[in-house]
């Protein structure tokens, strides 16, 4: 706690910086949004195993034994890869841009 | 009526089959039957252990400070630390679990696979960043950052050790099934083997230590997967269409190996599981403990960029594996189990990998799958005795018995004296649980996880509102409910207890007692009108200050 007062003039000053509040609200709102995508993501793919095992089951071309589910069950692996990928990515650049602006301007 | 009961009765008892399956590192369920000993393993498992006693050697040298035990001096890098973050995650049950049910009922053992990993975006978008701009060497830094320090830490302290001992339980009998099958050593010797390394590994070379270990078990994990799935594509010619063409022809569930099977039928315990796995990853102590050994917040985030990657890649080759194994094991009669007949494995049903190794590589490439398979267990032991040892001391020690005032050097002893009782308990709870079946261990461990830690963690970090008085009601009652509810489960009830019939009908219990523990520590928090409480609340402008600019956080160590 000690840590938290020693730094109270710059706290304030970043309080009153409306920067601050710009990159909470965009940060939250992206990853509010990319966890609820993964959310859809999953979890349609819980209830498709549930209640879509023909449509799961089918070839995925005529004739073929590799079924629709192979590349629906990869795609969310590979989804929860990107999402992660395409969070790193505006994080590393845009909201690490903002940080460093805040923390320069309440020195 | 009762027929939609039978059913639902049959597809939970399926999933637990499975879940046992996929969790346990060895078949618990059935005897494992002692094998010859496998020379080649085990002069590939001494290496492995000789090269990580060097290293422990080392990072004792370097390990000085609390923040070097705990935290690895704060100096990984986030690919070492995603590495490592792997290498703690993909334990044995996943590697033999999810290619052994690959093997049983083909497309079914994907679903665990996804269920795995898609905690990791979550924990990356919600928890990471924060995680690192706030705590210092164990979550509950986070959640008393503005609550009262007695009560929130013994909470979490409780929880983090329930579910470390729990998850010891399990990768402990998991381990003595294991070694017995692919060493030929008595369960007993092969339990208390792994119970002294890790207690050396973690008492004397505290975080740098654990963490070399769990990057050298990841790289040879994922080694050893590639070369198999490779082995596998290349009999076919890397084309999908003839391994699959193949498998559909001598598997004896010919086409429904193709298709999601009865596994996840009923839709209550469909979502639960989901929600099982992909929160329980995100409230496992030794999993949020990576946090802290990286410098700032962008080696956080990239961390779990590398581990949700290597994690990927690793289950879409297990997937690979367990096809292979179909393929090129089920139809080599000196692999099958003679006695029970079918697609039963020689040596129990999680061998399909190692076996498949043999089929690719003979006896050499066996061993070293077999001492791939025995350090991967050591090393998730490893992560999970520092977790519990830190609850013990920086939680317990430092900050509720000695408030504060306990110097680093004896907090760091008490965290050394903590790993070795930990590994004590460990051997001889694997060793008394060797007969039961533990399949509920996992249902058990990451419901717990999901239902304590994970939601008084959330609600600190992101809700002005939450109190001492609800953080700790609001996780009691998570800790409480998801126990009961695994208690009452059939998995319990009937079959430990031998109870007719389960109060609780689901296998999981996360869909009812994470929501429970959420709104626990809402309504107690808006009911909570002390001072202490307008105090807490007020403190979360700083709070929020710090967690999202990383300002005043804990930096890396100096040298």
């Amino acid at each position: 706690m000690s840590q938290v007062h020693s730094n109270s003039k710059a706290y304030a000053h970043i309080r009153n910086n409306p920067k601050f509040r710009e990159l909470v609200s965009k940060r939250e709102s992206f990853a509010y949004t990319l966890s609820a995508l993964i959310m859809v993501i999953y979890y349609g793919f819980v209830l498709l195993v549930a209640y879509g095992k023909s449509f799961l089951g089918q070839p995925l071309v005529q004739g073929s034994l590799m079924t629709v589910g192979f590349p629906i069950g990869v795609g969310v692996i590979v989804s929860s890869v990107l999402l992660t990928g395409i969070y790193v990515r505006r994080a590393n650049t845009e909201f690490d841009e903002l940080n460093r602006q805040i923390i320069e301007e309440s020195r | 009526m009762k027929t939609m009961k039978s059913l639902l009765a049959a597809a939970l008892a399926g999933g637990q089959m499975f879940l046992a399956q996929a969790a346990m590192a060895a078949g618990t369920v059935e005897a494992a039957e002692k094998q010859a000993t496998n020379m080649h393993a085990i002069i590939m498992f001494i290496i492995f252990v000789g090269v990580t006693l060097v290293i422990t050697y080392w990072a004792a040298k370097r390990t000085k400070t609390a923040k070097d035990f705990y935290a690895a001096g704060g100096g990984i890098t986030g690919l070492q630390n995603g590495l490592a973050i792997a290498g703690d995650y993909m334990s044995a049950a996943s590697f033999l679990g999810i290619s052994s049910a690959v093997y049983a009922s083909g497309y079914d053992g994907l679903i665990f696979s996804v269920g795995w990993l898609v905690g990791w975006p979550v924990i990356l978008f919600l928890l990471a960043e924060r995680l690192r701009n706030l705590g210092k060497y164990t979550f509950a830094d986070v959640a008393t950052f503005r609550l009262a320090q007695g009560p929130v830490r013994t909470l979490a302290a409780t929880a983090a050790l329930t579910v470390v001992i729990f998850y010891l339980i399990g990768q402990m009998v998991g381990a003595g099934q294991l070694i017995k099958l692919l060493f030929g050593l008595d369960f007993m010797y092969a339990v208390m083997i792994v119970g002294a390394l890790m207690i050396v590994y973690v008492t004397f070379g505290g975080m740098v230590a654990t963490t070399w270990v769990q990057i050298i078990k990841a790289c040879l994990l994922l080694g050893g997967a590639t070369f198999m799935a490779l082995g596998v594509m290349a009999h076919f010619g890397f084309s999908f269409e003839a391994m699959f063409t193949k498998a559909v022809e001598v598997h004896p569930k010919h086409l429904a190996i193709m298709s999601p099977g009865t596994m996840v039928s009923d839709p209550i315990d469909a979502i639960s599981l989901g929600m099982t796995l992909m929160f329980g990853t995100a409230g496992l102590p030794h999993i949020l403990m990576r946090f802290f050994t990286v410098p700032d917040a962008k080696a956080a985030r990239s961390s779990v960029f590398y581990a949700t990657g290597f994690i990927g890649y690793f289950y879409i080759l297990t997937f690979i594996i367990g096809f292979g194994a179909i393929t090129m094991v089920l139809t080599d009669p000196q692999y099958l189990d003679a006695v029970k007949g079918g697609i039963n494995l020689r040596g129990g049903n999680n061998m399909a990998a190692p076996l498949l190794a043999h089929a690719i590589g003979g006896d050499l490439f066996f061993g070293f799958i077999s001492a791939v398979a025995f350090a991967t267990i050591l090393a998730v032991v490893s992560g999970l005795t520092l977790a519990g040892a830190s609850a013990i001391s920086h939680d317990l020690y430092a900050s509720v018995i000695a408030h504060g005032r306990a110097s680093e050097s004896t907090e760091v002893m008490v965290s050394k004296m903590a790993s070795i009782a930990l590994g004590i308990i460990a051997v001889a709870l694997g060793i008394v649980f060797e007969k039961l079946n533990v399949a509920f261990i996992v249902a058990l461990t990451f419901s717990v996880a999901a239902s304590g830690p994970f939601p008084v963690l959330v609600m600190s970090m992101f809700w002005r509102g939450l109190t001492t008085r609800g953080a700790v009601i609001g996780g009691i009652i998570g800790l409480v409910s998801s126990v009961g509810m695994v208690v009452l489960s059939k998995a319990v009830w009937v079959q430990s207890f031998h109870f007719p019939h389960e109060v609780f009908p689901w296998a999981y219990p996360t869909l009812f007692s994470m929501p429970l523990s959420f709104v626990g520590c809402w309504l107690f928090s808006i009911l909570d009108n002390s001072p202490r409480a307008a105090a807490e609340r007020a403190l979360f402008d700083e709070q929020e200050i710090r967690s999202e600019t990383g300002l005043g956080s804990e930096g890396a160590a100096s040298h």
